[in-house]
């Protein structure tokens, strides 16, 4: 089989109007991440040993198990559309990953920081709010932007579930023509296309703020 | 509900092989084209340092589900001889975990202290000397959580082989599933499944840890 043109141009359009699909669950999906994530972090250096020790076993689970068989869980347990489902189960799956990032961030605050909001009567929440935070947060973008690219290369898993996304569309093609060249490497090529700027552009980030002692490991994808 | 564990688990658990060749084979593809390409991004010469890039990129940056269609309905249709599926599963797995711990190389290469490398100069060490007595066996240690990680990550990945109708867990489950409509069943079903591979999961966070701490003994800064 060799590539035929005529069919590529034909089949394009199908392909690119489901890559709202793909972003939208992308973004769905990410600001979820990021919520829950901060939200995990917060839950899991609670003083109250029972709450954190259960937090750091749902994430530990949640990480160690794949995305796709809690998408199934989800889709058949719960009376949600496959979109939601897709976003919710994508996005708490990798929320599990943010906290870690959130963590290095707040971790490389440095104690004295605390100390010094003890000595000025702050109370905790402010502490929190207008000391830490603000410190722990912006060094690590770079690396909480890394997630978002990898929440967009998850999203064909979303085919699974039946939501249209672009690879969904492209086997869509590729069983009523049997012709899978063209669709699939379309598909590949509009992923690659997207996620690779984005990724020199993290990378270009990063090297400018400079790593994060200790932070490296965590974040398994870069 | 959790009554049919008796019917329900040993079927899951007949993929169990297959889940397991695919992360083996997968892992130990992805292994050698890690250190392969992880080098050879680090190399003097130009050509191979631009060859390495563009294929970590292109794995990188396409989705590992994409990927798998690739090796699984188009390459059958290019090549002039079939490949199993098994092997277009293990092969997608391979190239893109291969390509995501040739970073994790990488990094660790460059972690290494200049001062180790002017040193075994110094000492008249020959490349491939310095490379295998001083250089790799300091980045070893380096590499070692990125790679347990890596590896979890891979066996959470087999279960995409589900799309290609590769008979591992998550497949053994659809089956099930679509044989017990039950929604009391169906959740029953995706339990097991999601216990199955976390419990598969925690001999490797196991070793992983195990092997940090022999690769620590007798090293003065962790």
């Amino acid at each position: 089989m060799t590539w035929d043109w005529e069919f590529a141009f034909e089949v394009f359009p199908d392909i690119i109007s489901a890559i709202g699909i793909t972003i939208g669950a992308t973004v769905a999906a990410y600001f979820i991440s990021l919520t829950l994530g901060l939200v995990l972090t917060l839950l899991r250096r609670s003083s109250f040993k029972p709450l954190s020790l259960l937090i750091a076993g749902v994430i530990e689970f949640i990480r160690m198990t794949p995305p796709l068989v809690q998408l199934f869980f989800v889709y058949f347990a719960f009376d949600m559309s496959p979109f939601v489902t897709g976003a919710i189960v994508l996005g708490v799956h990798y929320a599990t990953y943010v906290s870690e990032v959130y963590r290095s961030g707040i971790e490389a605050v440095p104690s004295s920081q605390w100390e010094a909001s003890k000595a000025l009567n702050f109370s905790r929440a402010q502490t929190w709010q207008k000391v830490v935070l603000p410190q722990a947060i912006p060094p690590v973008i770079p690396m909480l932007g890394n997630y978002l690219i990898v929440l967009f290369k998850e999203t064909p898993l979303l085919s699974g579930i039946y939501v249209l996304e672009m690879l969904a569309v492209a086997q869509q093609i590729g069983s009523d023509t049997y012709r899978f060249l063209e669709p699939v490497t379309i598909v590949g090529f509009l992923f690659l296309v997207l996620s690779y700027p984005s990724a020199l552009f993290i990378r270009y980030l990063e090297k400018r703020s400079g790593k994060l002692p200790g932070s490296a490991e965590k974040g398994v994808k870069t | 509900m959790f009554t049919n564990i008796g019917e329900f688990l040993p079927f899951i658990l007949q993929g169990l092989t297959i889940t397991v060749q695919a992360f083996l084979f997968g892992a130990a593809l992805a292994y050698s084209i890690a250190i392969v390409a992880g080098l050879a991004r680090t190399s003097k010469l130009a050509i191979v340092r631009v060859i390495a890039t563009i294929f970590v990129e292109l794995f990188r940056g396409t989705s590992l589900l994409v990927q798998m269609f690739f090796f699984a309905f188009v390459f059958p249709s290019l090549a002039p001889f079939t490949i199993s599926t098994f092997l277009a599963g293990g092969l997608a797995l391979g190239f893109n975990y291969g390509a995501y711990a040739s970073e994790v190389v990488r990094g660790a290469v460059l972690a290494v202290p200049e001062g180790q490398k002017e040193a075994a100069i110094s000492l008249n060490m020959s490349n491939f000397q310095r490379m295998r007595l001083v250089i790799l066996p300091q980045a070893f240690r380096i590499m070692l959580p990125g790679i347990g990680n890596n590896s979890i990550e891979l066996l959470k990945g087999t279960s995409l082989v589900y799309f290609i109708s590769l008979a591992d867990m998550t497949y053994r489950a659809d089956i099930l599933r679509g044989a017990n409509t039950a929604l009391s069943d169906q959740v029953e079903i995706y339990t097991y499944l999601l216990f199955t591979y976390f419990v598969i999961a925690l001999p490797l966070v196991f070793l992983t840890r195990w092997l940090e701490k022999q690769a620590s003994k007798g090293v003065s800064t962790a």
